[in-house]
């Protein structure tokens, strides 16, 4: 099932409210995706106004975050959706929930700028590392809502194969940064920044796993979370397979 | 959503089915109005048929009493067995089989006698109890299990007709299960009630499946959903889909079955 038909039921107003739930999700998606590319651009270019502008990106992301809860609590409410309305509905309150732990991570790049700009600006060490990190993860936040937009289950098993590659970057970055600052112990306190930037990232790329295993779930009601990737698609193929 | 599959998808068979259902067709004179079914009915489970109006499961469950045999134009083909006993055996007396595979109908429809001859009426007839004590308790019984007896103890001589709609539905129920079937078919039994008497008989349905074996035809999802172990979803009059109930409701298999219970148009 490639589509969810969600313009397809009896219920015109039904359509309309779960339309809107999908473009509320990818505009929330949007939201975060562009606070994670700008606080990660403000650690780079020591941009503390740029870190200051994700900060205040975050107030409007729960505002958001808590009428997307609504408009699912209104649903389940008025409409007792089943089967793929179900499991979209469901997947909206999951998906809002980790788009707004991703916007809490980006918060958390955004004041590491702050304070990596307050120290005096760029340390080289560790940018390397970063930069690499970022654009991996910042590929996979967009790959997930757009699995998301377009019902892209092989999309989305890709963000879930590359989650796996963003933790072994990570994990030797870490190394790495950790061989710095026992060269030099006078850059602990930056190194320690651009760690906690790097753990951020990490995390967002935890979220963008999560949100690309909601797709897989509401696509084809297949629960995929803490199942290793070959397990995923053995079921998925089977699945497919018995349709 | 045009797929079109001939055999039933999902699990329609179970290891012991109390009722077993193969190849049945019925026909209103030359119209076929259920189209090769093929399904288990497991023993002490609640089976919920769905589907759009017209679609055979009303048909299809009034086929698994004889009930159709009152329809002069209706004919049965296929086998049915309970307990792998043949019902439509031409030598079968239906009155024992009805006994054994009571039926609940949409609109109440007690019998214009007291509360307690509603009850005792089958006991009787079926010459189960010997003594007036006997079916006494049979009555007792059957209407506390029912859920009905604190509301009726003290006027058990009243009219059954009295009762509101929701206490005649659960005298019905009481009426059919004083004679201890086996099986239970049910025809819509809640549609002519109102929320908190829907809850009681579904409160009940869930307490006499653990002795009985229940069929219900519903046209409420939700019922289904929150009463059945398995949901099968007929159309057309065929069977499209045949499930554990969470995967009906969650994920069903097929997209006739998925159109029908989001709304869509199937």
């Amino acid at each position: 099932m490639d589509n969810l038909h969600i313009d397809q039921h009896i219920s015109q107003q039904f359509n309309s409210d779960l339309e809107h739930l999908r473009t509320h999700l990818l505009e929330l998606g949007g939201m975060v995706e562009a606070q994670v590319v700008d606080a990660v651009k403000a650690i780079e270019t020591a941009d503390g106004n740029l870190a200051e502008r994700v900060l205040q990106t975050e107030q409007e992301v729960d505002r958001r975050e808590i009428a997307l809860d609504r408009e699912c609590t209104l649903i389940l409410a008025r409409r007792q959706p089943a089967a793929s309305d179900l499991r979209l509905v469901l997947m909206v309150t999951k998906t809002t929930h980790d788009l707004e732990r991703m916007g809490d991570e980006a918060d958390k790049i955004a004041k590491m700028a702050i304070a990596i700009n307050e120290d005096g600006g760029a340390s080289p060490r560790g940018y390397v590392e970063l930069r690499h990190i970022a654009t991996n993860v910042i590929k996979m936040v967009n790959a997930c809502l757009d699995a998301f937009a377009r019902y892209d289950v092989a999309q989305a098993i890709k963000v879930v194969r590359d989650d796996a590659l963003v933790d072994m970057e990570y994990r030797t970055a870490l190394r790495e940064l950790i061989t710095y600052m026992m060269e030099d112990p006078r850059s602990i306190t930056r190194v320690m920044n651009i760690l906690w930037a790097l753990r951020a990232l990490e995390r967002i790329g935890d979220h963008a796993r999560n949100i690309a295993e909601n797709v897989i779930y509401m696509v084809h009601g297949l629960d995929v979370r803490h199942i290793p990737i070959a397990e995923i698609e053995n079921r998925l193929a089977a699945q497919i397979k018995n349709l | 959503m045009t797929t079109k599959r001939e055999t039933t998808v999902g699990t329609p068979f179970v290891e012991t089915p109390k009722l077993a259902v193969r190849d049945v067709n019925v026909f209103y004179g030359t119209k076929q109005a259920v189209f090769a079914v093929n399904l288990d009915i497991a023993k002490n489970q609640v089976i919920a048929m769905i589907g759009p109006s017209g679609c055979g499961k009303s048909t299809f469950l009034r086929c698994l009493n004889r009930m159709n045999d009152t329809i002069e134009s209706c004919r049965v083909e296929g086998s049915i067995k309970l307990d792998g006993m043949d019902i439509y055996e031409s030598k079968l007396d239906v009155v024992p089989l009805r006994a054994r595979i009571g039926m609940v109908f949409q609109k109440p429809n007690p019998f214009p006698k007291s509360i307690f001859d509603n009850v005792a009426y089958g006991p009787k007839i079926h010459g189960l109890a010997g003594r007036r004590a006997d079916l006494e308790e049979i009555v007792e019984t059957s209407l506390r299990r029912a859920g009905l007896w604190d509301e009726v103890k003290d006027r058990l001589a009243s009219p059954g007709t009295g009762l509101s709609g929701g206490q005649q539905q659960r005298l019905c129920i009481a009426r059919s299960i004083a004679i201890s079937p086996e099986v239970i078919l049910m025809d819509e039994p809640c549609s002519a009630l109102d929320p908190i008497a829907t809850a009681k008989i579904e409160e009940l349905i869930a307490e006499l499946s653990q002795n009985f074996t229940i069929a219900i035809v519903t046209h409420s999802m939700q019922q289904a959903a929150r009463v059945s172990d398995r949901t099968a979803y007929f159309h057309l009059g065929k069977l499209i889909e045949v499930n554990e109930t969470q995967k009906v409701f969650t994920n069903p298999d097929h997209e006739l079955t998925e159109a029908y219970i989001t709304g869509r148009i199937g």
